[in-house]
């Protein structure tokens, strides 16, 4: 849960503005996220959500603003400067490469760490088969924490949706990540399906210590796993705080959950 | 001074070539999304088959009748044996489709005509003619009139037909003008023959003026650079990107070439189109789409 | 626009590594003992030269062309027609270097050949940083028509020959002159063979899967750390070079004289070819795609001549057969994207399954 220590926050936005050219789809963004907490975004269609986990990853590039990671800062980074830093990410239409099997999806995703260089693989000397023995390990590592391992020599593209969004998850954490960015996980799943994502994510926070930000559209999902709740509204923070603090804001209730407080 | 005006305009004449055998393209890829490789064979197909015919004693206007009517049916078989069966692959299955059309086309046009050069007589001579003191070609000059009305044609057609329309609806968004009732099939037949008829014009003018050979099928070659200045997608840009190619190959033949050696016109449209692409890696007038992750 | 979901097959570490379990790996090694034996002993006792010269000497340098090719289209994803010429790069400096320094090693000619080809493989995959999918196409192509131009117009790369031919000097290997249909054959076999064997490494390892990983989608291979515009070099790097050594091969060996005209585009589209029809990303498919490419025309004139009681001439053969070609380029990519080598695979599971289907 969050702490009161006055430990440097992991992520902070300060200021950013994003537009497509005549779109503006984000204006001063500005919060933190602080280690090993789980924090959702949240907000109506169009808010800026996607928008705004792709600045954090590095795949736009805002027009303003600066976000601080880890102690560094930039304006913009790559997206390959983001996976250094150690963020990783799933998207919202599920990004895994589907002409590999489940198992070299998630080793693909710890990449980074690969002990040897490609001549030493081509030639087969070398660090090279202790690189992929460890590399190998690695993943099986962490398909055996999301419960992947029957699959793992599955074609990605023949498995069903709610696999594919867990495989993606699987290459993510393959990185070993300090933030996990997650743009609509729970998107196109059944109760039974969200259940589990939800306590895969509790697990990867509670466990792994991996901080968390996802985008969340399902409110009891977001009240039941955040410790902190940022809104968005047409590109600007209308809320930020925890569950409760965000639910009574009037603005929020407003803008995000209409007339009828149905959903919470 | 004059001699650099001759050069460029007769280099931008020689464009308005490209561009007809680009607009073929453009009409395809705009409906379909289909880089057709096979545009050139269609060309040289329909080149081949009126050049027959009126080498057989058939008299003009029939022939293009006949050879107009054979083009159709050329889109007809084409949609139903490749288009059709391939409709959800990825563009670049396409495109290697394509690639095997333009063979069977080549092959069954070598077949059935043979391979020699034949000559091509639109009854256009290719004289020198004055205009403001600039000495131009004829026949480039009334090329360019054909095409330019060509333009016109085609612009009439896009805005102001229900075919029009519902092309650039599919062209839009395949899936949602299906949903509002476009005959995806009716439509890329009346693309590939519109192309097939386009590809007719443009080889009869080619052919008047180097000949109908199998050289003919490189020509979609250079109508690549064509598209990538002028963009997939956009007639005018065709045109525009014609111009430019055909200006820039015969500058650079005319006064680098010297330098360099001969030839250079083979690649230099293609290197000029890669560093275009690296300053604008969605053409000249191409869409800039948003990749929205 | 990218080629990524034509082509679902995996060479996944899981399936075909390098580092398998014992029970899987003790018999692929014994098949693959029992093929090369078969390849170095049997097949040169059973073959006469003709069938050595002519027919499995190119189609074991097309299969390295082909290996080459699919590296770079099947498995990273980047349209390529440019082919012939990095094979031509590699033809050309291994003449050079063979004729302008006659004490340099056959094998070191062939190598030079083909890192003047990597070099210019890996010139020709800059844009790729900036230029997607189809667009590539052209970079290719000005590549191709370029070196089509420069080893017409520049005499040097022709040894200065008025006649724009090179002749290629004597093959010795160690001392030995190889002027045999099968020393020929063994030069061949033993260069496609080692660089077949790390085609297999290179497929099967992290590389390998950075190759698929940006084929299948770049931006996500980029946001998991992989270095895309490096990958992509790379996979230009060494498709090339094996084409150029493919190319070396090709002209030492295989045509012994040749011209800028046996480079042109047309062998691009060949070689394209090959892989669509083998299988692109798969290696064994670029063999079979390479002995369908050679055998299918000689098997279309045996069947034209028997068919048509006499003798076709060779303009009419040629035609039928491009259309035949074209044809079956269709119907690969609409029946059997995979190609043949999914194909045998497929039969070569239903023959595994067959004595048990009885009862």
């Amino acid at each position: 849960m969050s702490s009161m220590a006055p430990t440097a926050p992991l992520l902070r936005l300060r200021d950013v503005s994003l537009s497509f050219r005549a779109i503006r789809a984000l204006s001063g963004v500005a919060f933190a996220v602080r280690r090993h907490e789980v924090c959702a975004i949240i907000g109506p269609n169009g808010a800026g959500k996607s928008s705004l986990l792709n600045v954090v990853s590095g795949v736009y590039r805002p027009q303003e603003g600066e976000l601080t990671f880890d102690g560094r800062t930039a304006r913009h980074i790559t997206p390959r400067h983001a996976a250094q830093w150690g963020m990783a990410r799933t998207f919202q239409n599920i990004a895994v490469f589907r002409g590999m099997s489940v198992l070299d999806n998630v080793i693909a995703g710890g990449n980074l760490s690969f002990g040897a260089t490609w001549i030493e693989q081509a030639l087969r000397v070398g660090r090279a088969a202790r690189a992929e023995r460890e590399a190998r390990a690695r993943a099986e590592r962490v398909l055996a924490f999301l419960r992947l391992q029957r699959y793992r020599h599955h074609l990605v593209s023949a498995l069903p949706y709610g696999l594919q969004k867990r495989v993606e998850l699987a290459r993510a954490l393959a990185a070993q990540p300090k933030l996990l960015l997650l743009d609509e996980p729970m998107a196109g799943m059944n109760v039974a399906e969200k259940q589990e994502m939800s306590e895969a994510i509790l697990d990867v926070n509670r466990d792994l210590g991996t901080t968390v930000l996802l985008i969340e559209h399902d409110m009891r999902i977001v009240m039941g796993i955040s410790d902190h709740v940022v809104v968005l509204d047409y590109g600007r923070v209308v809320g930020d705080g925890t569950p409760t603090e965000v639910r009574s804001n009037a603005d929020v209730i407003r803008a995000y959950l209409g007339a009828s407080r149905a959903a919470a | 001074m004059s001699y650099l005006l001759e050069t460029l305009l007769g280099g931008l004449l020689a464009g308005i070539m490209y561009s007809l055998v680009a607009i073929g393209f453009v009409l395809i890829y705009k409906s379909s999304g289909v880089f057709n490789f096979a545009q050139g064979a269609l060309v040289l197909f329909a080149a081949l088959t009126f050049v027959s015919l009126v080498e057989r004693g058939v008299p003009f206007l029939a022939a293009i009748a006949v050879t107009a009517a054979v083009m159709i049916i050329v889109a007809v078989l084409v949609e139903r044996l490749v288009l059709r069966p391939l409709v959800n692959r990825p563009p670049v299955t396409l495109f290697m489709a394509t690639l095997g059309l333009s063979y069977i086309l080549e092959g069954t046009a070598q077949a059935l005509w043979g391979a020699d050069v034949h000559g091509l007589d639109l009854g256009i001579d290719d004289v020198p003619v004055s205009i403001a003191g600039l000495r131009l070609s004829r026949f480039d000059l009334i090329a360019s009139a054909t095409a330019g009305g060509l333009v016109a044609l085609l612009a009439l057609l896009a805005n102001r037909t229900r075919m029009g329309r519902s092309l650039r609806a599919v062209a839009d968004d395949p899936l949602a003008a299906l949903s509002v009732g476009v005959r995806l099939p009716r439509i890329w037949r009346r693309v590939w023959s519109l192309a097939g008829l386009v590809g007719l014009i443009a080889g009869l003018l080619w052919g008047a003026r180097s000949g109908v050979q199998f050289s003919l099928t490189l020509v979609v070659l250079k109508a690549m650079p064509v598209l990538i200045i002028g963009g997939f997608d956009s007639i005018g840009g065709a045109v525009v990107g014609g111009l430019i190619v055909g200006a820039a190959e015969k500058l650079a033949e005319v006064y680098v070439g010297p330098i360099v050696g001969g030839g250079i016109e083979n690649w230099f449209p293609y290197v000029l189109a890669v560093g275009l692409l690296l300053a604008r890696p969605a053409g000249l007038f191409g869409d800039r789409t948003v990749e929205r992750v | 626009m990218s080629v990524a979901r034509v082509l679902p097959i995996t060479t996944s570490a899981g399936q075909g590594a390098a580092w398998q379990h014992r029970a899987v790996l003790v018999p692929r090694l014994a098949a693959a003992a029992l093929l090369l034996a078969g390849a170095i002993w049997a097949v040169p006792g059973l073959a006469d030269d003709y069938w050595l010269s002519a027919i499995l000497v190119p189609f074991l340098i097309l299969s390295l062309a082909a290996l080459g090719l699919n590296l770079l289209t099947g498995f990273a994803g980047q349209l390529s027609v440019g082919t012939a010429a990095f094979m031509a790069t590699g033809a050309y400096t291994a003449y050079n270097v063979a004729a302008r320094l006659p004490d340099v090693p056959l094998l070191v000619a062939f190598a030079a050949g083909g890192l003047a080809a990597a070099l210019l493989g890996a010139l020709a995959g800059l844009p790729s940083g900036r230029i997607k999918g189809f667009y590539l196409v052209v970079c290719t192509l000005a590549v191709q028509f370029f070196v089509e131009w420069a080893f017409t117009r520049f005499r040097w790369f022709s040894g200065d020959n008025s006649s724009g031919q090179v002749a290629v000097p004597a093959l010795r290997l160690g001392g030995h002159l190889l002027d045999t249909p099968r020393a020929h054959y063994w030069l061949v076999l033993g260069v496609v063979g080692a660089l077949t064997w790390v085609a297999r490494n290179i497929a099967h390892s992290e590389l390998g899967r950075r190759f698929l990983a940006v084929r299948d989608m770049d931006t996500a291979a980029a946001v998991i750390g992989i270095p895309v515009l490096r990958t992509k070099l790379l996979a230009f790097a060494i498709s090339s070079f094996y084409c150029g050594v493919a190319g070396a091969l090709w002209g030492f060996v295989y045509l012994g004289a040749f011209d800028p005209r046996a480079w042109e585009l047309s062998r691009s589209f060949q070689v394209l070819f090959i892989i669509i029809i083998g299988g692109m990303g798969s290696l064994a498919g670029s063999f079979v795609g390479a002995a369908f490419m050679l055998l299918f025309p000689i098997l279309m004139s045996r069947v034209a001549s028997t068919l048509l009681s006499g003798t076709i001439d060779q303009g009419t053969l040629s035609n039928y057969q491009k259309i035949v070609f074209g044809a079956l380029i269709i119907f690969f990519l609409i029946k059997e994207p995979l190609g043949l080598a999914s194909v045998g695979r497929a039969l070569w599971r239903r023959v595994r399954v067959w004595p048990l289907r009885q009862w």
